[in-house]
Parts: structure tokens; C-alpha cells; sequence
């Protein structure tokens, strides 16, 4: 894995960031947000390349990324679609609502769609209770989840015209 | 300010800040410890609390408190036996086992793991839980350490020697919960990381989860075999040690047992490391002078050590230039058993198999670096075996070591002086190649040989010496962490010196990862380097360039110390590794 180079991609858009930052070794979770935010997840060599860029050795990174449930080292999809599982969508139907975007999506929670085209995960409450349940798409709120028919013309703007 | 606090209703006073298992230590109160470590000779302090072994009562308080990480207060009441106490410790002892392989009586470290005593100390007869056991995969990948993370505690023993004491970083705690064990980065086979081999992870382990790769076998089979003729060598620190295994006192030597030991097992010639340790001296001593003489780059480093070798590979590939090119002792002679003394016999080299006795788990890595052969098929050494796996052949062999006659190295490869057995001290290549600069270079005999300064567990010691008007800026580092430390500077260009000697290992090879377990107790090292010093003192000749086979070495074979045949079989190169 460390033979191949880092992603020259985003690397040097990670790279600044790196060097804005005043406290490097001490911002590790920070600056694995940005490459998550960046490459949508976190493979081997986005890790050694910010072991080098922080001098931490590459365990350590990999420590704090597998310790995290946020990181992932598995490629996301184009959208990533999260379901609020917090207290109050819990009350209000989140489980029914995960269960029908599994079944729209064809895939489970945590896994990706064939076609690359979104990623289903859940998280736990985003401060919308008095839109319960929610699901929330790139970061984008959608309130009152409870039709699949509404699941499902949520899901249809995010899908390429044809 | 003293503290004043009861433990066992025992009244004492200790300093601030102190922990309450070391308070219990002042008043001769022992709490069983499993995770935690402590060897202020390393700076090494392992007290994370993990395994709650040493969890005690403390009055006015709800939970256990971990003695280990919990610093004394004033007027605290604690009680280290109470029954609570003593079920809640036998109860995680318990729930450790639990996830553990119970395979003890073929584990490599039956008998020698804490683990295992731990659990006969509290009385553990049964284990009360069950449940879901770990299934790791056993990383065999390397030639010198064997990972089994099915016996991994999570104590972090290891993770905290690799990255903090010796600032390699291999290790890390990864996952979560039930799933975490300490791995590699991206679960790479130990053999494809920055891993130098020192060894060190495993001689703090407290279970079998890190052992060395058993070569046993191995040498049985060569031993056995009518076809090879089977020769081995012995590395200075492995005399002072090895008796421990058979019930010595720590630094006893049993030079001469050990000699009738190998005889008895079957080797057709016993030779000693110490005699390639004298011809490393003339080789560095040489190559230090031209360097000066020829305004070569310095300092020189001196590359004895495996474990720094690989060390300066991945972490300075690019000071590849200020290391010396002389290939370790062991396989100095290895390479010379294979030439100047297969001619000597008449055999051919591709017959012999050359075993070295190290201290050391990195010399397995090491006799496996292609560049360490003479052609693909002839490596200079071919079997590494640790102090501990030879005592576990003398055991095998039913050979009562205590009752073994002293006996001599065979001629002329285990000739040696005094200046050779101190190489398995810190600081001992350094004062052996002062010994024989010193009257290379002025001419005169230099009459008092020790050189104090360079002696002693210091991490970085530094002396000027003064020979024939120039003087020699030195330094002398044992341990990973001092050395990257001293060779950041180095690279910064803030200090200068002629010539530093590196060991990787605490103490150097008498602290080597193959040694005997020392369990934490660090008087065991210390007795070992008095023991070294005290063989040195006993030996006639204590300066290699006075070794007799030495110097028939040179007129009957090599030629010139550093000449043309010298670096064809004496000298390596680096390569310049990965920083993962």
C-alpha cells in the first residue's frame, strides 16, 4: 500500500491545510476530518501521508481512525445518507425509516450502493427533534421522513437525470 | 511535601504525587501488578491502568482505585488485602483468561509469563466467564519476532517501549471495545513496517502474545545431519546471562559451561563472537583513521547493532554515509568461518552451517539480509539462535548445566581479549577501539584501559579524549530514542562529533530482547554489565589489537586492516527504507 503515492488529487489542498494549522501533531482528529471531508474516506496512504506530514508514526494514525466510528477506510458513495437514530426520531419512526431506505437503496446500513451513488449510514441526533425523523443527505436536512413515496422523491434529486 | 496517609493501617508519610502502589512498596506492602511497568533506568513507565489488577480500597470512595495510576492524598485510608479488594482482582485476572488462548503448557512462554504466575499467586482455580474468544491471525512474516495478538492483554507494554522509549512506533491500540488489540499500522506484517527487530516489545510483554521466531529445530536438524559440519559462535553477553536460566545468580559467568554445553549438544567447532568483536576494533579503528586523514564525513557510528542499522535505515536514510561499513562481529566470523577457515580445513563452505548465540532478536533479521552472503547460496551466518532458545536446548538435551566441566573455545577463531567481551556493555566498542587507538596512534602502551566516563546506564554520555594532540569528541548512546535524538542534531548540524557507538537496547546487548526475561528488575542488568567488566579484568590480553590470531589473521590472509580483502568480506552498505 505505501508503495503507491498518496492520491495527488486533494493532496495538496490537504497539504495547505496542514500547513495552516499551528499545532500539527495535536490536530490529528482534525486534519483526519478534512481528508474524510476531502477523499470521502480514509485508505492507507491518505493515513501515511499525514503520519509523514505530522512526523506520528503511521500506528498511531491508524489507531485513532480504526477508534473513531466517524472515520472510514471503506470509499463512500457520490451522497451519503444518514438517518438520525437519536431519542426523539427513535420515538418517531427513525427504525421504519432506515428499514425503507434500505429497501429503496437495496443496501444495508453502513454499506454502499452498487453504482457508487450513495452511502447509508446512521448517526445520532442532529438537533432537528421537531422535525422527526430525519434523515439527512450530504448535510442537507430532510424533516418528516415517515412516506416512501417522500423517501423516495428525496433520493430522485440526488439520482443523474436521465 | 510529604503525604501523610495508612495503608493496612500501617501510618506512613511519602512524597507528593507518588502512587499508591509504590507508598505500599515503602512499608514492604506488595499489590500484584500485571499492565504496569516501571524502569527508570529506560525512563520507562507503563501505568495506564488497564488491566485493574492492582485496584485497592480506599475509604470514602465508591469504586476500586487503580494503585498503580492513583497518586497518594493526605489522610487517605487504604486497604490493599480487603476481601473486596482481593475478589476484584482475582475476578479481572479471571476475566482476562477468559479471552485467553489456555494453551499454557505449549506456549514459548510457559513458566516465564506473568500472566500465568499472576494467576497461580491469586488463586485462580476456575474461570467463572464465558464468552466470545478472540480470533487473531499469528503474524509469522518476520525472521525475528512472532506476534500471536490472541494472547495480547492490551496491557500496552510493548506500544509503550516501541513508541515512547524508543521511538520507533510500530504498535498502536487498534479498534475499539472488545475488538481492540495492539497492531501494526493497517495491519501490515511486522516484517513490511519501520520495525527494527531490537526485540525490547518482547522482553516487556508480559505473555507469549510477542515471542522470538524459534530456531531450535533448526539447528537440531543441522546437528544432525552428517553432511554439515556445524559451527558456532557465541556473543559476549550471552556468558553473563545465560545461567540465570539455570537458577544462577544474575551475573554469573559461565563462559567455560557454557563452551562444555555446545560441546555436549554436538557442535563441531565452538567459536567466540569476542574474537570478530577484536577484528571489528582493528576494521573501525582503521576506517575512523582514514576518514579523518582523508576528510571523510563524521562522526562515525558504529554498526554493531542490527536493530540501530535498521533503525537509521528507515528513519535517517539520509545520513546513509556516517554509519560504519563494518558488518556486525557475528557476521564478521560467520564470513570468515566460510572462507579463511574453510580453506584452512579444505572443505567446502557450502557444507558448513554457521550458528550464532545472540543476545539479540535482530541478528535473526540480520543473517537473512541478502547483502550479508557470499552468493546466493552461502549467507555468512545461517542459523541466529537467542540466549534463551540455547537454554532451552540444554534442556532438552537433559544436560545438567550446573554440573558441565569448564571448557575452552577452539583455536584460533575464539581467541579473544578484554577488549572484545566488553562489547556487550554500553559504551564497551568504544572503550575497546580508545584501547587500541590509543597506542596505534601515539605509539606509547596505555596503561590504565578503563575508561570510566563511558561506562554506566546513562542513555547519552559524551567525553573528550586527548590522543597524540588531536582530540577525540565521543559519545556513547544506548536505546533508540536517545539515538534519534542525538542524530536529529546531528542532521541539524548543532553538534559535532568523531565517533558515536549506537547499541539499540537498554544497557546494550546485555539488555538485548534475546536475553533471559529480567521481569522488570533492572539489578538483573546491572550484574550482568559488572559481571562483563569482571571478565574483561580476568583476561591476560585486554586490547584487540594484541589478540595473536588477530594478527595472523591479517599477515596470513586479509592483508591490511581496511585493505582490499577486508572490505570484500568484512564491510556492507545500507539501504535507505520507508518510513511507515
Amino acid at each position: 500500500m505505501c508503495d503507491t503515492a498518496s492520491p495527488n488529487k486533494f493532496v495538496q489542498k490537504l497539504d495547505d491545510y496542514i500547513d495552516s494549522l499551528t499545532y500539527k501533531k495535536e490536530n490529528l482528529i482534525g486534519v483526519l476530518h478534512y481528508a474524510q471531508e476531502i477523499y470521502g474516506y480514509l485508505p492507507d496512504n491518505v493515513q501515511w501521508h499525514i503520519a509523514q506530514k505530522l512526523d506520528i508514526p503511521s500506528a498511531t494514525v491508524y489507531g485513532v481512525v480504526t477508534f473513531y466510528s466517524f472515520f472510514t477506510m471503506i470509499p463512500r458513495g457520490e451522497h451519503v445518507v444518514n438517518v438520525c437514530t437519536g431519542t426523539a426520531c427513535f420515538v418517531r419512526g427513525a427504525e421504519k425509516l432506515k428499514g425503507e431506505l434500505e429497501n429503496q437503496l437495496k443496501i444495508k446500513a453502513g454499506e454502499t450502493t452498487t453504482d457508487n451513488l450513495f452511502t447509508l449510514e446512521t448517526l445520532r441526533c442532529v438537533g432537528a427533534c421537531g422535525l422527526a425523523p430525519v434523515m439527512i443527505v450530504d448535510g442537507k436536512v430532510h424533516g418528516r421522513m415517515n412516506e416512501a413515496q417522500h423517501i423516495n422523491e428525496v433520493l430522485a434529486k440526488y439520482r443523474p437525470e436521465i | 511535601m510529604d503525604i501523610q496517609l495508612t495503608i493496612n493501617d500501617i501510618s506512613l508519610k511519602v512524597p507528593e504525587g507518588m502512587s499508591i502502589l509504590d507508598a505500599a512498596k515503602t512499608v514492604n506492602i506488595d499489590i500484584p501488578t500485571l499492565c504496569y511497568l516501571k524502569l527508570n533506568e529506560m525512563h520507562y513507565n507503563n501505568n495506564i491502568a488497564s488491566c485493574r489488577v492492582c485496584v485497592v480500597e480506599v475509604e470514602g470512595r465508591r469504586n476500586l482505585a487503580s494503585s498503580c495510576s492513583t497518586p497518594v492524598a493526605s489522610g487517605m485510608i487504604v486497604k490493599t488485602d480487603s476481601l473486596r479488594a482481593i475478589q476484584a482482582r482475582r475476578a479481572m485476572v479471571e476475566l482476562l483468561l477468559s479471552d485467553h488462548p489456555k494453551s499454557c503448557l505449549t506456549c514459548a512462554k510457559n513458566q516465564d509469563c506473568d500472566l500465568q504466575s499472576l494467576a497461580s499467586e491469586l488463586g485462580v482455580r476456575h474461570i467463572s466467564y464465558e464468552g466470545e474468544e478472540s480470533t487473531f491471525e499469528i503474524d509469522k512474516s518476520s525472521f525475528s519476532i512472532v506476534r500471536d495478538p490472541n494472547k495480547c492483554i492490551r496491557c500496552r507494554r510493548c506500544e509503550t517501549m516501541c513508541n515512547e522509549v524508543q521511538t520507533v512506533g510500530v504498535y498502536s491500540a487498534v479498534g475499539r471495545g472488545f475488538n481492540t488489540v495492539v497492531k501494526t499500522a493497517f495491519d501490515l506484517p511486522l516484517h513490511e513496517t519501520s520495525c527494527t527487530f531490537c526485540g525490547q516489545c518482547i522482553a516487556v510483554c508480559p505473555t507469549g502474545a510477542l515471542t522470538e521466531l524459534d530456531q531450535v529445530d533448526k539447528v537440531w536438524k543441522a546437528l544432525n545431519d552428517p553432511n554439515q559440519f556445524v559451527v558456532v559462535q557465541t556473543a559476549p553477553a550471552v556468558r553473563v546471562a545465560l545461567g540465570e536460566e539455570f537458577g544462577l545468580e544474575p551475573g554469573t559467568i559461565v563462559t567455560g559451561k557454557m563452551v562444555g554445553a555446545l560441546r555436549r549438544l554436538g557442535f563441531d567447532r565452538v567459536f567466540d563472537t569476542d574474537f570478530a568483536a577484536d577484528l571489528t576494533i582493528m576494521e573501525e579503528a582503521t576506517e575512523l583513521v582514514h576518514r579523518i586523514q582523508h576528510g571523510g564525513r563524521l562522526p562515525l557510528l558504529t554498526s554493531c547493532c542490527p536493530a540501530w542499522v535498521k533503525f537509521f535505515e528507515h528513519q535517517f536514510p539520509d545520513l546513509l554515509d556516517i554509519p560504519s561499513t563494518c558488518k556486525s562481529p557475528h557476521e564478521m566470523l560467520g564470513v570468515l568461518i566460510k572462507s579463511y577457515y574453510a580453506k584452512s580445513l579444505g572443505i567446502d563452505p557450502k557444507t558448513i552451517t554457521v550458528v550464532s548465540v545472540m543476545p539479540c532478536v535482530a541478528k535473526k533479521y540480520e543473517a537473512a539480509r541478502p547483502e550479508l552472503a557470499q552468493g546466493a547460496e552461502t549467507a555468512d551466518v545461517d542459523i541466529v539462535i537467542t540466549t534463551r532458545e540455547l537454554a532451552r536446548m540444554i534442556r532438552e538435551a537433559s544436560i545438567h548445566f550446573d554440573h558441565l566441566k569448564d571448557k575452552e573455545f577452539d583455536h584460533p577463531l575464539g581467541e579473544s581479549t578484554g577488549a572484545a567481551i566488553i562489547f556487550g556493555a554500553t559504551g564497551g566498542v568504544l572503550e575497546a577501539a580508545l584501547r587500541t587507538a590509543y597506542e596505534v596512534l601515539t605509539g606509547e602502551t596505555l596503561e590504565k584501559v578503563e575508561f570510566e566516563a563511558l561506562r554506566g546506564m546513562d542513555g547519552i554520555k559524551e567525553a573528550v579524549i586527548p590522543i597524540a594532540g588531536r582530540d577525540y569528541r565521543i559519545a556513547v548512546i544506548h536505546g533508540l530514542g536517545n539515538a534519534r535524538t542525538v542524530l536529529e542534531k546531528i542532521r541539524a548540524g548543532e553538534i559535532n562529533y568523531d565517533v558515536i557507538e549506537i547499541m539499540a537496547c537498554p544497557g546494550g546487548c546485555i539488555g538485548g530482547g534475546g536475553q533471559p526475561y529480567h521481569h522488570g528488575n533492572m539489578d538483573i542488568l546491572a550484574a550482568r554489565a559488572a559481571a562483563i567488566y569482571r571478565e574483561d579484568r580476568a583476561k591476560p590480553l585486554r586490547k584487540s589489537h594484541e589478540n595473536l590470531a588477530i594478527i595472523s589473521l591479517y599477515k596470513d590472509y586479509l592483508g591490511e586492516p581496511y585493505g582490499k580483502k577486508a572490505h570484500q568480506l568484512l564491510h556492507t552498505s545500507y539501504t535507505p527504507r520507508k518510513k511507515i
